[in-house]
């Protein structure tokens, strides 16, 4: 009962904490004392939302950003997890690649970015690209982990028993590696949403990122700030339900 | 002779690496087109005749690298300070965590245009921007360390009358060396990813501006010579991390 207690006061701070950064937000930008230019009023915002949605701009950019990041994100799902089963099949090969492509994931791959543009153009295709890339690290790296974290002797009674190389992978490998490989999955996906984003502010002509960009640009604050809280509410609310499942799958 | 196993694996990296390069010159010298690919050996023709003779160059990878030491040094700072602040109690823990936790999981280039009008285009953007990356790591490690933390130490800690910044230097700050140090890895990756963006998004000055002419001019060569010179520099500040990583964990075997 004390742990609820507890639980239900952290809680209430959680919310303050949201009351008070609204609050804040509302008193700043009616005082005038910071420029609407940098903090136009909530109420300022909430208008452009719907103006936004109102135009079907809002609908068209979302497709555009969200098939760009369902793309990528199925790429670096099968391409991460077809390279570590190959790494896997031997302890050497990991030895040799996995120190690498952790190497790899540790330096800015925004560094390629004007690669992929030169390469794929602005449109969507150089963003799929590129977030790909990225996305297909943390797959790599868990199911690596995943996979070889799989006991010897499960293989060994899988081979001795006749299991073809497919139902080992399917019914031994897979359901042992399952959890690792889940939160590589998931950490594919913030990373490809936040590359495709990146990709769409540094160089494209369409998506939220885009949006973002040229509302700045134009000074239109309250698009910005819009889009924006968009993004944040969307990227925390996935990411609760994204972990509450991963949880749920885990325990299982 | 036998080669050890550490060995083994050292040529066959090293053996990938001059296959990787092979094929890419031999590619890039029969079928490329020149406008979009440059054969290696051209790279570091360009990277020594062409980047290196050019002042604006320099200029500008000297100024993103001191952009990135203050962008890492300030991270460090409000990490440590903040992820303290956060973590000194089990209440502070349970009520502000999350919070610390959600703001992490924000994909943050949605406010580099923000930043820009904030601060310009100048290093004082890129420096907040790489700061706002490197921060939330460092703080979110500096936490998860002093989670886990027997209590029994800070009892007798408080009992033989230690001050808080006792307390901090010689229970807390033991007891977290280990997420400190994964949390100041994470940070100088996160910081230099938060730099680059900045460079890239401002186009008219340093790092972006001289891609963006490379790209535009359709002039591979002196761009992959940019590019690889920026990775190796991040390269080489992970292992820096990293070996200071090491040294600092040595005492404890």
């Amino acid at each position: 009962m004390i742990g609820d207690a507890s639980n239900l006061s952290s809680r209430a701070i959680q919310l303050g904490f949201l009351a008070l950064l609204v609050g804040a937000w509302q008193l700043l930008s009616s005082l005038g004392t910071i420029s609407p230019l940098l903090l136009p009023s909530p109420d300022s915002v909430r208008i452009a939302f719907v103006k936004l949605v109102e135009s079907g701009q809002f609908w068209s950019s979302l497709r555009v950003t969200g098939s760009t990041v369902l793309q990528a994100w199925a790429i670096a799902m099968i391409a991460g997890s077809a390279a570590a089963y190959a790494i896997t099949r031997s302890r050497f090969l990991v030895a040799v690649f996995e120190p690498v492509i952790a190497g790899i994931f540790a330096i800015p791959l925004t560094l390629l970015f004007p690669l992929y543009i030169l390469f794929l153009g602005i449109g969507p295709s150089s963003k799929v690209a590129y977030a790909a890339t990225y996305g297909f690290f943390p797959v790599a790296l868990n199911a690596i982990a995943g996979f070889s974290a799989v006991k010897e002797h499960y293989l060994r009674a899988a081979h001795s028993m006749g299991a073809s190389a497919f139902a080992t992978f399917r019914h031994v490998m897979l359901p042992a590696s399952f959890p690792i490989i889940l939160t590589g999955i998931r950490i594919s996906f913030f990373i490809t949403f936040a590359s495709v984003l990146g990709g769409e502010t540094l160089s494209s002509v369409t998506g939220i990122g885009k949006r973002i960009a040229l509302a700045a640009e134009l000074m239109e604050p309250a698009e910005m700030f819009a889009w924006i809280v968009f993004v944040i509410v969307f990227s925390v609310a996935t990411n609760m339900v994204l972990s509450m499942l991963e949880s749920r799958a885990s325990a299982q | 002779m036998r080669m050890t196993t550490g060995a083994r694996i050292f040529w066959t990296r090293c053996a990938m690496l001059l296959a990787a390069l092979l094929c890419w010159e031999v590619y890039a010298r029969l079928w490329a087109d020149t406008r979009f690919v440059s054969p290696p050996s051209l790279v570091l023709h360009a990277a020594i005749f062409e980047l290196f003779r050019e002042p604006g160059v320099i200029d500008a990878l000297v100024t993103s690298l001191w952009i990135l030491f203050v962008a890492y040094a300030l991270a460090i700072l409000f990490g440590v300070a903040i992820g303290l602040a956060v973590g000194w109690s089990s209440f502070g823990r349970k009520a502000f965590f999350p919070v610390v936790l959600l703001l992490y999981g924000i994909p943050q280039v949605i406010l580099l245009p923000l930043f820009v009008l904030i601060f310009g285009i100048g290093p004082a953007c890129k420096i907040a921007f790489g700061l706002s990356h490197g921060f939330f790591p460092i703080a979110v490690n500096v936490i998860s360390g002093m989670k886990n933390i027997n209590i029994l130490y800070l009892r007798s800690g408080h009992s033989l009358g230690a001050s808080s910044f006792d307390i901090a230097r010689y229970i807390y700050l033991p007891n977290m060396l280990q997420s400190l140090f994964t949390g100041l890895r994470l940070g100088m990756t996160l910081t230099l990813l938060g730099v680059v963006l900045a460079e890239l998004y401002v186009s008219t000055q340093g790092i972006g501006y001289w891609t963006k002419l490379y790209a535009e001019t359709h002039d591979p060569a002196p761009l992959f010579a940019l590019i690889a010179i920026l990775a190796l520099m991040a390269v080489i500040l992970n292992e820096l991390v990293r070996a200071i990583e090491r040294r600092g964990l040595r005492w404890r075997g």
